[in-house]
């Protein structure tokens, strides 16, 4: 895999300090920072959540390239273009990982959330639908890790109720530790969070 | 040697939504009580979630967790005006209902019937799902966490104007917002890293 030249915190230009805020367009005095504003730790927290996944002071066993890496396909998987874009321009000059995390994201694309229930009266409410895992082509360009986890973000995505104890043995064969899933999982369960935060507020901005 | 996944003890797998008290068991390994250092008792904010299986395994990430715990806490806990704190916990079991996670489901439920004294409202939204009638107000806080809940998310100016008309104000829209939010979160963690157990053959 190709690594990307990352784009840090302070080569930013023209960002907000806070991510949320910038992707909303969030001006400081505006009705919405006001009420921002009002939930001050959220705000903060949400911010500190982002470095703590993003920018960690020790990336551990998670190198900055397959942070930004993930960001990019879940933030596609869920038509998030701009925050997409945003993650994308902190994977900086990483081209032939970009267009595989395209074709990644083309494959897998769908809509959720779906899966299937333990056996019993919630049986009338399963979804079936499909399992992703990345094609031969683009698992290769990925390689063996992000092939892995991209199978892994398209099930905690689109159908987390499908998870079982065995959807996570292709991570540790693919080499991510336990504490590296925790991270991972963090990683793609932020996004969600940050992805609806940051489209919910938006309605409420025109509608204001 | 390699990291495995844990084997589970024989426990009952809840099979319907419900408000009862579950446990969670965790398929990969938490950290051992003993192991937890200053940095670790940081993340996990409250000294006590040093007790939890789920909060241990989180706290393998001390740093990503403290920032999740303390956005949480002010998302559900901030009294400063806003939605109440019982549809605070209504979006998100709505959200965990609509997702699947029956863990998450339990103890928001637990909570948004405490705190709104509607035990039998919360219990149709567990027993029917989202689509469950449970006045206009509740309704249209349900159908705005659904929306954003879906991905892509759905959510509209039609919901902002159905939450208006409900009677919620700008922060309180915001509310729902965050906590539906915040729950696509919890819910993709205590779904994918675990699994629930039922206690005393309850739900089960």
């Amino acid at each position: 895999m190709e690594k990307g030249t990352l784009v840090t915190g302070t080569d930013r230009t023209g960002d907000a300090a806070d991510v949320i805020d910038h992707l909303v367009g969030i001006a400081p005095g505006s009705a919405l920072d006001a009420i921002r504003a009002r939930r001050p730790e959220a705000r903060s927290q949400s911010e500190a959540s982002y470095r703590a996944l993003f920018e960690p002071a020790d990336p551990a066993g998670i190198t900055p390239t397959e942070r930004f890496a993930v960001a990019v396909f879940v933030a596609g998987l869920h038509g998030a273009a701009e925050v997409a874009a945003f993650y994308r321009s902190r994977l900086g000059d990483g081209g032939a990982l970009i267009e595989a995390i395209d074709a990644a994201t083309t494959e897998a694309a769908g809509t959720g959330p779906y899966g299937r229930y333990p056996a019993g009266p919630l049986s009338r409410e399963d979804q079936p639908g499909p399992v992703y895992r990345p094609g031969g082509d683009v698992a290769q360009r990925l390689g063996p890790r992000l092939a892995a986890a991209f199978a892994h973000l398209h099930l905690l995505v689109l159908h987390p109720r499908d998870a079982d104890p065995a959807s996570l043995q292709p991570l540790l064969d693919a080499g991510w530790s336990t504490t590296d899933i925790v991270t991972l999982s963090q990683i793609a369960a932020f996004l969600p969070f940050q992805i609806r935060v940051v489209a919910g507020l938006r309605v409420l901005a025109g509608q204001l | 040697m390699p990291d495995t996944i844990l084997d589970l003890p024989p426990h009952d797998v809840p099979v319907v939504f419900t408000r009862d008290q579950l446990d969670w068991l965790p398929w990969l390994e938490p950290m051992a009580e003993q192991d937890l250092t200053d940095r670790h008792m940081a993340g996990l904010v409250d000294a006590a979630r040093a007790k939890s299986a789920y909060f241990r395994l989180l706290a393998r990430d001390p740093d990503a967790l403290q920032a999740r715990t303390r956005a949480d806490k002010d998302i559900f806990y901030n009294p400063d005006a806003g939605l109440p704190r019982a549809e605070r916990e209504l979006a998100a079991a709505a959200t965990s209902r609509f997702n699947g996670c029956i863990y998450c489901a339990s103890v928001h439920a637990r909570l948004a019937a405490t705190y709104s004294g509607q035990a039998d409202a919360v219990q149709r939204l567990l027993d029917e799902g989202v689509g469950a009638d449970l006045g206009e107000r509740w309704n249209a806080i349900v159908a705005a966490s659904v929306a954003l809940t879906q991905t892509p998310p759905a959510f509209g100016a039609a919901h902002v104007d159905r939450l208006r008309r409900a009677g919620l104000d700008d922060l309180a829209i915001a509310d729902v917002i965050q906590a539906a939010a915040f729950f696509n979160w919890a819910n993709r963690l205590m779904l994918s890293l675990g699994e629930p157990a039922a206690i005393d053959g309850k739900a089960a």
